[in-house]
């Protein structure tokens, strides 16, 4: 087992072992701060494969991970509020997760395939500028569609629930939680290891070499990137589920610059780095935070440090060499 | 004569005021090794360009196969099996040989659209990946990051994934660039023995491994092919005497 | 809708445009010359406006507190530069991206840190509130016309600066080729920094100029930086004209869409209220339907280079 492979079986084990932690310590408060970790992975790993395979720096995530808050939020304030979601046919909401789950993965997947169609048109710093910009629009739609909350955001009384499960539990949502990024850490691996991993790899390093052997490079990164939004889009809904609550911060490019954060002080790429980067995040927020109001000047410096002289982020440090792939 | 395979009919491009293809009409017939040679800012980037595709012509057509594909993108032209090499080798330099290889195969099958299965555990691909590589002689660093290839190796491996394409007619840009003579020997072997596949148009500076491999010669000067026969005929052509190869030969 | 309100608005629209312009202007020289993407420039925006609003606190005069702006924002860009951003020229975007959020983030929770979260105010001086009457009959606020010619003499001034002077020359130079302009002997370093400096010192103008018409408070530059993109890739990477055109585009867009689009729904729905909302939510998005309409006519820009 070479040290990338233990530091990822390590951080599993820290994963399972937090809630019995937690428990055993009396600091129940710490398995919903474990959650938030989880969550934020899990929208990390989907900026992962993205920018780590499709080499495609997207900064304007925040719009699939809102568009799938939204989607719990308005599904569910129809349910708790007893209105039909289309009048017309009368379709109801709903307070089922697996339902909510399906509709935030297809309608961010949606979202960003527009997206993706209009910034894949350019390269570089344009796409950059142009993911921000887009990000920046639902944004503002967001504030100023009065049906849905505007800048108030929308508030759901109860957790959503799941079948079998007591999603009330802390334990049991964030187990929840947990299988998901597990099931989509498994994903993403075979997806880097399958005919289109092989392909987008190649997109990302020599696109002219993928147009020459009859593949259309821009299109592996569409696909790349709509799968990329879908599960960030899924984070989304789990997150307005930990939260209760969906505001527009969830579209806010500050949002979108803290995902970006995540996978970077991880390690782009790397299968682990975007669940070290968002468990490093939230501690810590959760420490700095209570030393100092203004806590951001710190992980601003560090930020600074891992991009001016530690390539690789936090696996790259602990792992060495540079990634392979398959 | 043998079936023409690939030809330009007439292109011209300009840039501004500069001309870089000035009428040219090449052909290249199943079973030969037609060199293009030329000065530097002859225009050969330019041409081998509109011959792949990725730059429209203002003028004139490219046919392959016996198909117009003057407007047909560069992936359209590869399905149809035309490969190319390029120049500065264009190889994923962070994934394995095999890899690189794999991925023309995947190209080739036209299916990349598979996302949970292990593309090494598809027999096919792997196949024809591995016996291109055996083609070239890489099989034994088929596991070696492409990065640490030498040189040679990667030009050689630039061959390698032309093949996995099983292609109808090859397209090759100074594929002898930067091989010190045991490379180019090796490589002016393999082209050589490459022919009998399809046919290559050879875009090439190394003379030693034109006059070796060419049946017939085009030579392109300011964006015109003033001469274009076998060797023994450039050699005695005037033009190209006084144009390209100076008092010198 | 009378045609005065119409003209009023169009000259909203430019006043808008003009300051977006101070903005994309530093921003498109500094990714032309030196091919970075500086997320932070929102920042120098903001810095002007609060050296602007301390200065103009602490003596009173406007135009010192515009001369503060400048020279703040100036220096901080010229810092941050001389420590930061020229370890990221030969990095990648990804990385330009990452230490310039960075020091969004340094530069937002700092200031935060020296003045706190309340909004500081910055009054527009005497001599330049109230309206003028206008040929036609149009009356205007003084300070937002003022804004306009402000913004036009910049661009005016950064034209004849290109074309004209020697500096001009050196940065059309160093957007050519910098190995040419190193081998001219040119210090290309000292003109990175000073191309910086310049950029951050028009940033840091704007903000002190937008911040006596709105508050001037810690993420104030942000949303302003973003439009300043959206410009950029409507007029072209690199281009200072693109960069006017966009502007202006983005800001009479922006304006004229937030004043027609309700109005246009209206005549579709008898409900006023409902038809005032949804139009506005489609006005906020008006801006970013014509960034992609360029995007689908021209991926580089009006009048960026071709790829």
């Amino acid at each position: 087992m070479n040290r990338e492979a233990m530091l990822n079986a390590a951080v599993l084990l820290a994963l399972v072992a937090v809630p019995g932690w937690a428990l055993w310590a009396g600091e129940p408060f710490t398995i919903t701060l474990a959650t938030r970790a989880v969550i934020f992975a899990l929208a990390a790993v989907g900026l992962n494969i993205a920018l780590g395979l499709g080499g495609m720096v997207s900064l304007g995530h925040a719009v699939y991970f809102g568009v799938g808050g939204y989607a719990m939020g308005i599904l569910a304030w129809h349910a708790q509020s007893y209105t039909p979601l289309v009048e017309a046919l009368a379709i109801p909401g709903t307070k089922s997760m697996p339902v909510i789950w399906l509709v935030a993965v297809i309608s961010s997947a949606l979202a960003a395939l527009v997206i993706g169609v209009l910034a894949l048109r350019t390269s570089g710093v344009y796409f950059i500028m142009i993911t921000l910009a887009f990000g920046q629009m639902v944004y503002f739609f967001a504030i100023s569609w009065p049906a849905y909350g505007g800048e108030d955001g929308l508030s759901i009384y109860v957790r959503n629930g799941f079948p079998g499960l007591n999603t009330l539990v802390p334990v049991q949502f964030y187990g929840l939680c947990l299988m998901v990024l597990l099931a989509v850490l498994a994903l993403n691996w075979r997806l880097a290891r399958s005919p289109f991993g092989l392909a987008l790899n190649a997109a990302r390093q020599v696109p002219q070499r993928v147009e020459t052997v009859g593949l259309d490079p821009t299109r592996v990164k569409l696909v790349a990137l709509v799968i990329s939004g879908a599960v960030t889009g899924l984070a989304g809904a789990l997150f307005a589920d930990l939260n209760r609550f969906v505001s527009t911060t969830m579209l806010s490019w500050q949002m979108s610059g803290e995902i970006m954060v995540f996978v970077i002080i991880g390690g782009v790429g790397r299968l682990f780095g975007p669940v070290v980067g968002a468990g490093l995040y939230v501690i810590l927020e959760h420490f700095l935070g209570d030393l100092s109001d203004y806590w951001q000047v710190f992980l601003g410096l560090i930020l600074l440090a891992v991009v001016l002289f530690g390539r690789g982020g936090l696996v790259g440090i602990v792992a060495g060499r540079a990634r392979t792939h398959g | 004569m043998a079936e023409v395979v690939l030809s330009t009919r007439g292109i011209t491009k300009r840039f501004g005021a500069v001309t870089a293809s000035e009428d040219i009409s090449l052909d290249l017939r199943a079973g030969e090794i037609h060199a293009v040679i030329g000065p530097n800012g002859a225009g050969k980037s330019t041409l081998i360009a509109q011959i792949c595709g990725g730059l429209a012509p203002d003028a004139g057509r490219v046919e392959f196969l016996g198909r117009d594909v003057t407007a047909r993108p560069v992936r359209a032209r590869a399905r149809m099996g035309l490969a190319r090499t390029f120049q500065i080798s264009a190889l994923a330099m962070e994934d394995t040989v095999l890899q690189n290889a794999l991925l023309g195969a995947l190209g080739a099958s036209g299916r990349p659209w598979r996302f949970l299965r292990g593309v090494l555990t598809e027999r096919s691909l792997r196949d024809r990946a591995e016996a291109a590589l055996a083609r070239v002689g890489l099989d034994d660093v088929a596991a070696v990051r492409t990065a640490e290839l030498s040189h040679g190796q990667r030009r050689l491996l630039e061959v390698a994934v032309a093949l996995t394409l099983a292609p109808r007619a090859f397209v090759m840009d100074e594929p002898m660039a930067g091989l010190g003579s045991e490379g180019s020997e090796r490589l002016t072997t393999l082209l050589g023995s490459l022919r009998r596949e399809a046919p290559i148009l050879l875009v090439e500076h190394d003379m030693d491994a034109v006059f070796a491999l060419a049946d017939r010669v085009s030579v392109l000067v300011y964006g015109r092919v003033i001469a274009t026969g076998t060797l023994d005929e450039i050699r005695a052509d005037p033009a190209v005497r006084e144009a390209y190869l100076g008092d010198a030969a | 809708m009378s045609p005065i309100l119409i003209a009023e608005q169009v000259l909203n629209g430019l006043q808008f445009g003009v300051m977006l312009f101070l903005m994309a202007a530093g921003l498109t020289l500094i990714f032309g010359v030196m091919g970075l993407i500086n997320l932070a420039h929102g920042s120098l925006y903001m810095i002007g406006a609060f050296a602007a609003a301390a200065v103009a606190g602490a003596t009173g005069s406007f135009l010192l507190a515009l001369g503060a702006a400048l020279v703040a924002a100036a220096l901080a860009g010229a810092i941050v530069e001389l420590v930061v951003i020229r370890r990221l020229y030969d990095k990648d975007h990804l990385d330009q991206v990452l230490a310039t959020f960075a020091l969004i983030l340094i530069f937002s929770e700092g200031t935060r840190w020296l003045f706190g979260s309340f909004p500081l105010y910055l009054d527009i001086p005497d001599w330049l509130s109230g309206p003028v009457t206008l040929p036609g009959g149009i009356q205007y606020p003084l300070y937002r016309l003022a804004l306009i010619c402000v913004g036009l003499l910049v661009a005016l001034g950064l034209w004849l600066l290109i074309t004209r002077t020697r500096v001009g020359i050196r940065i059309r130079a160093g957007e050519n080729d910098r190995e040419m302009i190193a081998a001219l002997g040119v210090d290309i370093g000292k003109l990175y920094t000073l191309v910086f400096a310049l950029g951050a010192g028009l940033a840091g103008l704007a903000g002190a100029l937008v911040g006596a018409i709105q508050s001037v408070q810690v993420g104030m530059g942000e949303p302003v930086l973003i439009l300043a993109f959206v410009v950029i890739v409507i007029g072209g990477i690199g281009s200072i004209k693109g960069a006017l055109v966009g502007a202006l585009l983005v800001g009479l867009t922006d304006t004229l869409g937030g004043i027609f689009l309700p109005e246009l729904f209206k005549l579709f729905t008898d409900d006023a209220a409902g038809a005032t909302a949804t139009g506005s939510a489609f006005a906020s998005m008006a801006i970013y339907i014509l960034m992609a309409a360029v995007l689908v006519w021209r991926p580089t820009g009006l009048y960026g280079a071709k790829a």
